[in-house]
C-alpha cells in the first residue's frame, strides 16, 4: 500500500464527537498518522506480522492504519468508552478483523502487566499539559513495559531534553525520527484561536 | 475480545495475588474470519500461556481438540497452526464478562470490549 493510499483511507476514520478536556482528546490527523505508520512499516518493519499495541487509541486511527498495513493483531487501549465506541464503529465500517480493544487505565498499569508481550507499541499520548502534568511520561513508561522491540510516540519538541534524560535513566535508546508541525484544531471552548501549530517530535524508543 | 487479548489480561484488584487467568462467562460468541499468517501464529505460540488459551477455548466451546500440552515442531504443522490461528484471532467474545479467579470481581464485556477499569477502592 502506498503512503497516499493509506492517508486517504485514514481520512474516512470518524473522530471524537465531543472531545474531553481532561483526557486531552485531540485526534491524530490522517496525514500525521499515515506518515508515522508508513515510516514504522517501511523503515523499521515493525508492523507487518507484528503484535502491536496502540495506547490511548481514542477513535483508533493509528490502530486502523496498522491493521491496514497487515499487523498480525493491533490492540487499542483507552480509558474512555465513548472513544472506544467510535473506534468499534470505525472497525465495522472498514471491515477489518485484525484489531481488538481493551478499556483500561494505562496510568494505573502494574509494572509487570503485559511484560514485553507486544512487539511494537504505537501511540499519540496526551501531551501532559493543562490538568494532566506528567501524563505523557506515564504513557511512555507503560509503553516500554509492554514492548519487546520498539515504542513509537509523539511528544512536544519542548520536552525533548527531559524525555532524553528519562530514556537514559531507563536504559532505552531514543531517536528523533522527524520533527512535525502538529496542527491542533481549536477543539475546546477555551481555545481562542482557530488552530495552533505546535512543534512535535516523532520519537522511536528501542530496547538494547 | 479475541482470545489472544484475553491471554494477556489480568485482574489487578487490590490484594489479589493471582488474578490470572480470567474466567470467561460468555453470553455471545462470534467467529470472525481473519487472514491466516502462519509466521505470526508461530511467533505468538511461545508468548501465550498455553494452558490458559486451551481453557478459554474450552469455555467457549471452540477447543477443536487442541492438546493440553503444546506440540513439538509446531512451526511445520500447518493444520495445527490453523487451529491455533482460529482460537487466538477468530473466536471473539461479544457479550459476557471476565471473572477474577481470586476475588470473584467481574469485568463486563460489552460489544466485544472488556472493561478492565477498577473503582477507586480497588486500586
Amino acid at each position: 500500500m502506498k503512503l497516499k493510499e493509506l492517508e486517504s483511507c485514514l481520512q474516512q476514520v470518524d473522530v471524537f464527537e465531543e472531545p474531553k478536556i481532561l483526557l486531552e482528546q485531540y485526534p491524530t490527523s490522517p496525514h500525521i498518522a499515515a506518515c508515522m505508520l508508513y515510516t514504522i512499516h517501511s523503515t523499521f518493519d515493525d508492523i507487518e506480522g507484528r503484535l502491536v499495541a496502540d495506547l490511548g487509541c481514542g477513535c483508533g486511527v493509528l490502530s486502523i492504519g496498522a491493521a491496514m498495513l497487515d499487523a498480525g493483531l493491533c490492540i487499542g487501549f483507552d480509558i474512555d468508552d465513548d472513544a472506544l465506541d467510535i473506534f468499534r464503529r470505525n472497525v465495522e465500517e472498514f471491515e477489518i478483523s485484525n484489531v481488538d480493544m481493551v478499556q483500561c487505565d494505562l496510568c494505573s498499569l502494574e509494572p509487570d502487566a503485559y511484560g514485553e508481550k507486544f512487539d511494537t507499541v504505537i501511540m499519540n499520548p496526551p501531551f501532559g499539559t493543562k490538568h494532566n502534568q506528567g501524563m505523557d511520561m506515564k504513557f511512555l513508561k507503560a509503553a516500554l513495559t509492554m514492548a519487546k522491540t520498539a515504542v513509537y510516540s509523539l511528544h512536544k519538541t519542548s520536552t525533548r531534553e527531559h524525555i532524553q534524560k528519562k530514556a537514559n535513566d531507563w536504559g532505552v535508546k531514543m531517536e528523533v525520527i522527524a520533527e512535525l508541525r502538529y496542527d491542533l484544531p481549536a477543539s475546546y471552548k477555551f481555545h481562542k484561536k482557530k488552530s495552533v501549530d505546535i512543534q512535535v517530535d516523532f520519537l522511536r524508543f528501542s530496547k538494547a | 475480545m479475541k482470545l489472544l487479548t484475553h491471554n494477556m489480561l489480568m485482574s489487578h484488584v487490590k490484594g489479589v495475588t493471582k488474578g490470572y487467568p480470567l474466567l470467561i462467562k460468555a453470553t455471545e460468541v462470534k467467529v470472525n474470519e481473519v487472514e491466516f499468517n502462519p509466521q505470526f501464529v508461530s511467533r505468538m505460540i511461545p508468548k501465550v500461556e498455553w494452558s490458559a488459551l486451551v481453557k478459554a477455548a474450552e469455555e467457549l466451546g471452540h477447543r477443536q481438540d487442541l492438546p493440553a500440552e503444546l506440540l513439538a515442531d509446531y512451526e511445520k504443522n500447518e493444520e495445527f497452526l490453523k487451529k491455533v490461528h482460529k482460537v487466538l484471532l477468530e473466536v471473539e467474545v461479544i457479550e459476557g464478562c471476565l471473572q477474577c479467579p481470586e476475588s470473584g470481581r467481574e469485568f463486563p464485556i460489552t460489544k466485544g470490549i472488556p472493561n478492565m477499569l477498577l473503582n477507586e477502592d480497588e486500586v
